[in-house]
């Protein structure tokens, strides 16, 4: 009776290993089934335009005219100004966190502050941009004398750029912290001013590491997709400033992927989505890389 | 001598400034993060009563109404995503912790990594392709798959960090109990990881809870109210955008207050997770 109950357990056991082996097999396959989904699903798209695809700056999916120059351009164009917007903002933080703020209790409602802001869902974002930030631009665009559109670029950026700030800081204010004490010491004791050593020495210090939260944000800025297509304009044209309507490779997707039939069209849309997917791994990638040389240098 | 002084006093001002600037720049983030909160519960709050949970939403012109379909269907669809991923995510956590000989371990974790890179919308294409596709209609079960798979690598990643957290005596000590391999996991290494891993499993529900983009070609939204997952199904996120981008009053009003309803879930869920782990 005893031995059999230890066959049981032992094939439970063997059954339970297999499993697990099972789970790390299954993680490789889907990730395998869903790159190739997407190459399956916009081959059609990729042998009929190839390549001019990417350079031709015409999208119309009625006379079946495909390329996705406008919404590449558009998405560099907002994810690059976000960026740019965020990034005073970012260092700031990530300096007043990391180094100068002692106060633990302040410290925690900032960090629990860019948590919340990292939390809020992204189409929140988007309807807040629609109903409060798009008037305020048209306000502006009138006064200025341009077509008040209100959702465009503009619109976009400065959403984006509030979006990502809390991806940035969380790994700069962790580098800032990460700067060793002797040296950080060994300058104060030269009499170096907080400026100055956070200038001299912890800068040049967690460079790297500032550049990679900074990289992975901007991949966040690309593929961010409810917020943007809600107040960015869906507009298939390259913009020519930042006050136009624009579309970005996300945005397009999830404005025209539900209503589109023609074939070459929901191909031509994945193959927007694979062109993104293709970008945001390089950049994700590349940041991965950047913090693990770091964690494994301190 | 007179000339150090002047010098000393310019450090001084620079330093200053650059730390006045800091702050100002640090404090700035305040006011957008206010003016978010101000609006949604401002404009929310009205309208997030009894009516806004019992209720379905009202056709255009009729003033009132509610969420009713759009609760049901998140979680539903919220529901089946956690049913799916997180045992398998726990899976994936304990084969990438435990099995670190295995020939694949090192390319599942890239994979994990990957997929948790993945912007939200390519979700939203693939399971559309896998499910949507093959049977020609949208269905609450492909916006399940959609987001499971998104919610799957933050559960592993969770896993994975709480198990390597776990030293190694006590599985040692579960052994030398006479326990096997099966037993040690799940009766001594799972129940001492439980606070890692219930707290990513709350972080990865609040992420998911507002996904709107992998909704769009999945769920896709229903103006009645439905219980059945093989169906479009609506949701939470999916009528945030509807009823923004359209022009009706009372419909901004419904949008208003379902986001003050899922802020107040998502930032629950983030407070909760933070108290598990202490």
């Amino acid at each position: 009776m005893k031995i059999m109950i230890n066959l049981t357990t032992h094939k439970k056991n063997q059954l339970f290993i297999k499993t697990l082996k099972g789970a790390g097999y299954l993680t490789l396959i889907i990730l395998t089934l869903f790159l190739f989904t997407l190459i399956f699903n916009s081959f059609l798209s990729l042998k009929t335009i190839s390549l001019s695809f990417l350079f031709n700056t015409n999208w119309q999916p009625n006379t079946g005219n495909f390329g996705a120059a406008p919404f590449i351009i558009g998405t560099l164009f907002t994810s690059i100004l976000a960026l740019l917007i965020s990034i005073p903002f970012s260092l700031s933080i990530s300096i007043y966190i990391g180094y100068f703020l002692k106060n633990k209790k302040r410290k925690n409602t900032l960090e629990t502050l860019m948590d919340l802001l990292a939390g809020i869902p992204s189409v929140i974002y988007g309807f807040w941009g629609l109903m409060v930030l798009v008037p305020i631009i048209i306000k502006l665009q009138t006064t200025l004398g341009i077509i008040p559109y209100g959702v465009g670029i503009l619109a976009a950026s400065l959403i984006l750029s509030l979006m990502i700030i809390p991806y940035s800081v969380t790994l700069g204010k962790d580098v800032i912290n990460l700067v060793p004490t002797d040296l950080v010491e060994a300058a104060i004791g030269l009499g170096a001013t907080p400026y100055e050593v956070i200038k001299h020495i912890a800068i040049p210090y967690s460079l790297s590491g500032l550049f990679a939260g900074h990289l992975m944000a901007f991949g966040r800025a690309i593929s961010e997709t409810m917020a943007v297509t809600m107040v960015i304009g869906n507009r298939n044209f390259i913009p020519k400033s930042i006050m136009d309507p624009a579309n970005t490779l996300a945005s397009v997707i999830a404005n025209e992927f539900g209503e589109a039939s023609a074939p070459l069209h929901i191909s031509s849309l994945i193959e927007l989505g694979l062109i993104l997917l293709i970008i945001t791994t390089i950049i994700n990638i590349i940041g991965k890389i950047i913090v693990k040389a770091y964690t494994i240098e301190t | 001598m007179k000339l150090n002084k002047t010098n000393l006093e310019k450090r001084l001002l620079k330093n200053k400034i650059f730390y006045e600037t800091i702050k100002i720049f640090s404090y700035a983030l305040l006011i957008p993060l206010a003016l978010i909160l101000f609006y949604i519960i401002k404009n929310g709050i009205a309208y997030l009563n009894l009516d806004f949970f019992i209720k379905m939403p009202a056709p255009v012109g009729e003033t009132g109404g509610g969420a009713l379909s759009a609760i049901i269907g998140s979680f539903l669809i919220v529901g089946l995503s956690g049913l799916i991923a997180i045992p398998l995510g726990m899976l994936i956590g304990v084969f990438l912790a435990e099995f670190k000989e295995h020939k694949i371990n090192n390319l599942t974790r890239l994979a994990v990594e990957t997929l948790q890179g993945i912007p939200s919308i390519i979700y939203g294409i693939v399971a559309y392709a896998w499910f949507v596709m093959p049977f020609g209609k949208f269905s609450g079960i492909s916006a399940s798959i959609a987001l499971a798979l998104m919610m799957l690598p933050m559960v592993a990643k969770a896993t994975e960090e709480s198990l390597k957290m776990i030293p190694y005596t006590l599985k040692e000590a579960s052994y030398a109990l006479g326990a096997n391999y099966y037993t040690t996991i799940k009766k001594v290494i799972l129940p001492s990881c439980q606070k890692g891993i219930t707290s990513g499993v709350l972080i990865g529900i609040s992420r998911i809870l507002g996904e709107t983009a992998p909704l769009l070609f999945t769920a896709f939204g229903n103006a009645f109210l439905n219980f059945n997952m093989a169906k479009p199904i609506n949701a939470l996120p999916l009528l945030i955008y509807n009823y923004a981008s359209s022009p009706y009053q009372e419909w901004h009003q419904i949008a208003w207050a379902s986001s003050l309803f899922l802020i107040i879930i998502v930032l629950g869920l983030s407070i909760i997770s933070k108290n598990v782990i202490k």
